[in-house]
């Protein structure tokens, strides 16, 4: 069986937790016996170390032949370059990253007159870089794909992909699976975009099948997009193996335990809950440092309250950590604390406890129900909040035990378990169409 | 006839490399040292170099008529010393003409001046040894940081046998009355103030080279003209300005060398002006009032108080940080964590921090490291806590020392 997968980003070049889903999601696959073929708008060059059916997106659109490499040189680093691809922002935010760079290709712009090989899409002549078209050209892409690859089944994730689902499904008749990793309200709140809101809801309907990171989520869709509930699975992520820290020797150069907050500093994630939390832990103990590590358009706030509150010799900064970095991070952490205000899954508490680290989560979030040794906080309970964090550092029972029982648990979550749900769900669906 | 003070201000911190929480108790390698060679070489060729040798040719040129002060804080005296020497023997050159008079400040071009008077007087006679090692003069005449000026600096200052400062001419101090005079201080009668005359200055130092400007092109005889037309009875013209002024901030191509060679030969073809300097000022002219300054001002930005050091927040928390560490400073005898905690006070690091929006907003960038004052905020606090925890060390280590003796 093989699987015609549409995401955004893969890791190394990851800005959330989706590019690590669709990594442990496609690694569980091929596990499972699933060849993947995966689609991405802008490769960056190191994912084919990780995953060798990667398709790059931008490669695809202007046809991989040498001559018409030469051909196009123009499109073809237009596309190389808008390459500001962030599945989580909004399209204004986008529309502001991409500025800056299209004011520069003005003139480049401005002689893109003519489509790219008489092809299905067009570069119009006033071409901006803004989100909305990336997605559409996306789906354009996704047609073209369609005809040069065998699959039997479509997979895609998040609204940004739902477009190139639905052009690939009709070019193709094959089944297609929507991956909602996160919806709009998730993201913004009740300030919903419109066009993004209608976009996941056009992929959700064209879907044969929806599935849900939680049931939180599922319930979202139910709720807030008029879905069958019938329609929807949930499928928890997981934790890849093999990815457990050891804790290399001398990480740790503070005296002091650290609690970490480890996320994208946006209103979703909920970071000035952290902040506040912080302050009520250090009235009462001075002994720990807090540490805010990520970037976001919050970071600015929380820093100003931190220095407000005038406890910037306990309370630190990082700003955005990847990769090794986070294993470092993890390794120094005496708690972790996720105070999402809406997470429909929550994948970093597992890393967290997979390096040992207890966790503190909110109850708004999907990874809630799949964990007992965690401690669940509603994330406007700072009180709550600051009582488990003081808890965890004062009682070293407390936190042995859920270093202990936390790995346990989260060695069990494992991504081979998930991707044989998501398998089930495709011989279903292929089924359906004999 | 009216007297032209003219007091240039040499200054360089010492900036702060990208400093990682997870360098926090492993390294301590604060300073960007390529990042402040690199600066320092380049304002050194643009500016103190060229500038250096115009003045001393004016000075040979016009055989003692022809004077300035200058200020040299201790971190830029540090960075020749480590980066370009010979801007020292060139300074030295200069100061050997006898043209030039020397200001005293505090070494580390810092704000102990507002939270402790200990580490001001430390800090003033730190520099006060510098420029005597260096140039062989005792500054007679006190210049603070940035211009900050309240009455108990004026005290302390008083009190360490300080004829006089240089302070900011802003309605704060004046209360309508003219800079071009000499003042006292409001309780202690003897202690001389010169006031900047801050638009004619900001006429050289901000706006020379600016097209949108209704006075540009500024010729010297403009520029004359304008304080020819001035009231009879003022004596003194104080025009107080970064010596980075001279080819940094201005760029050689304005024609601010052609300005500053043309200054001496058209004032003296008038016949009635003529040069002095601050030490000479307040010891020749009467004074004209009395200045009473509760609250610090300065030079800086719109405001003119302390707002851009201290202004928000981050600012006061870093500065706070900082100074929370001087008690436990004097009880250790570690070189480098004095001289760290001595580098971290330049008021620089603070200006960074500083959020105001306004066309100041363009100088608080000029050779800011930082791509923002959050960003200037955490590196800074992450160094200070770096530090921070270096001296409890100590602190924890001196005492087992000593508890084992006791035993």
């Amino acid at each position: 069986m093989r699987v015609l997968m549409f995401g955004w980003e893969f890791p190394p070049h990851i800005s959330g937790g989706l590019g690590t889903a669709c990594y442990g999601l496609t690694q569980g696959l091929v596990q499972n016996g699933i060849e993947v073929i995966f689609v991405v708008p802008k490769a960056f060059g190191e994912e084919h170390s990780l995953h060798k059916n990667l398709i790059d997106g931008s490669d695809i659109s202007i046809d991989t032949s040498e001559e018409l490499l030469i051909n196009l040189p123009k499109e073809l680093r237009y596309l190389k370059i808008r390459s500001e691809i962030l599945p989580y922002v909004s399209p204004e935010t986008f529309d502001e990253a991409v500025e800056k760079r299209m004011i520069e290709l003005e003139k480049e712009t401005t002689r893109q007159k003519s489509g790219v090989k008489g092809r299905k899409f067009q570069f119009s002549g006033g071409y901006k870089g803004n989100l909305m078209q990336e997605v559409y050209q996306y789906a354009m892409v996704a047609a073209e794909v369609v005809e040069t690859s065998q699959f039997d089944v479509i997979h895609v994730h998040d609204w940004l992909t739902f477009p190139a689902g639905i052009a690939a499904k009709k070019a193709s008749n094959r089944p297609l699976v929507a991956h909602v990793h996160a919806t709009e309200f998730d993201r913004s709140g009740n300030t919903v975009n419109k066009a993004v809101f209608e976009i996941e809801k056009s992929g959700l309907k064209a879907a044969d099948k929806i599935i849900t990171v939680s049931d939180y989520t599922k319930k979202t869709l139910v709720s807030k997009y008029g879905i069958n509930p019938n329609k929807i699975q949930t499928v928890h992520n997981a934790v890849l193996p093999g990815k457990a820290l050891k804790p290399k020797q001398n990480v740790k150069s503070l005296d002091e335990k650290i609690v970490t907050f480890l996320g994208r500093v946006t209103s979703q994630k909920g970071p000035l809950y952290f902040v506040e939390a912080a302050y009520k832990v250090l009235q009462k103990f001075q002994n720990v440092r807090f540490v805010m590590a990520g970037s976001g358009d919050l970071l600015k706030r929380a820093i100003e309250r931190v220095a407000a509150l005038k406890m910037s010799s306990n309370f630190h900064f990082t700003g955005f950590l990847q990769g090794e970095s986070v294993n470092t991070m993890f390794a120094q952490s005496a708690v972790y604390v996720m105070p999402s205000v809406s997470e429909p899954f929550g994948i970093s508490p597992l890393e967290a406890m997979n390096a040992n680290v207890p966790a503190i989560i909110s109850r708004q979030s999907g990874v809630a129900e799949v964990l007992k040794h965690a401690i669940k906080v509603d994330f406007w309970n700072t009180d709550a909040m600051a009582n488990a964090i003081y808890g965890i550092l004062k009682y070293p029972p407390t936190a042995k035990l859920m270093a202990i029982d936390g790995k346990k648990e989260v060695k069990r979550l494992k991504w081979n378990e998930s991707a044989a749900k998501v398998k089930t769900i495709y011989q279903e669906l292929i089924h359906e169409k004999i | 006839m009216k007297k032209f003070c003219l007091y240039f201000q040499v200054h360089q911190p010492f900036r702060l490399r990208g400093y990682h929480f997870f360098n926090i108790a492993r390294h301590h390698d604060y300073f960007d040292d390529p990042l402040n060679k690199r600066l320092l070489k380049k304002v050194a060729e643009n500016c103190y170099l060229p500038a250096n040798k115009l003045f001393l040719n004016l000075f040979k040129r016009y055989h003692g008529r022809f004077k300035i002060a200058l200020s040299i804080s201790g971190t830029a005296l540090d960075q020749f010393e480590l980066y370009a020497p010979e801007v020292i023997g060139s300074f030295q050159e200069l100061v050997s003409t006898g043209s030039v008079e020397l200001l005293a400040e505090t070494d580390m071009h810092s704000l102990a001046s507002l939270v402790s008077p200990q580490t001001f007087k430390a800090q003033v006679n730190q520099h006060m040894e510098k420029i005597g090692y260096y140039f062989h003069q005792s500054p007679a005449v006190f210049r603070n940081t940035e211009l900050i000026y309240a009455n108990h600096i004026g005290k302390m200052l008083a009190g360490m046998g300080f004829r006089g400062t240089v302070a900011e001419g802003v309605s704060q101090l004046l209360e309508n009355r003219s800079p071009n005079h000499v003042y006292t201080s409001a309780d202690r009668k003897p202690f001389k103030l010169l006031l900047r005359n801050f638009p004619l200055s900001d006429d050289i130092s901000f706006r020379f080279s600016d097209r949108a400007w209704d006075h540009w092109p500024l010729t010297v005889d403009k520029f004359l003209n304008r304080i020819d037309n001035m009231d009879p009875s003022h004596e003194i013209i104080n025009l107080f300005m970064d010596y980075e002024t001279l080819g940094e901030h201005q760029k050689k191509e304005s024609g601010i060398f052609d300005f500053i060679r043309n200054l001496p030969e058209h004032v003296f073809k008038s016949g009635v002006h003529e040069f002095c300097t601050p030490a000479k000022a307040m010891e020749e002219i009467a004074p004209a009032g009395q200045i009473d300054v509760p609250e610090p001002a300065s030079w800086a930005d719109s405001e003119k108080d302390l707002s851009a050091w201290l202004g928000n927040d981050m600012q006061k928390e870093a500065f706070e940080n900082l100074y929370a560490l001087e008690a436990s400073i004097t009880q250790i005898d570690d070189a480098s964590i004095i001289n760290d905690w001595r580098y971290l006070q330049t008021s620089d690091h603070f200006y960074y921090m500083s959020t105001k929006l306004h066309s100041d907003g363009e100088v608080h960038n000029y050779f800011n490291p930082y791509r923002s004052p959050y960003e200037a905020f955490i590196n800074y606090m992450n160094v200070v806590n770096d530090l921070t925890i270096r001296i409890s060390k100590k602190i924890t280590k001196k005492e087992a020392i000593h508890q084992s003796d006791h035993h």
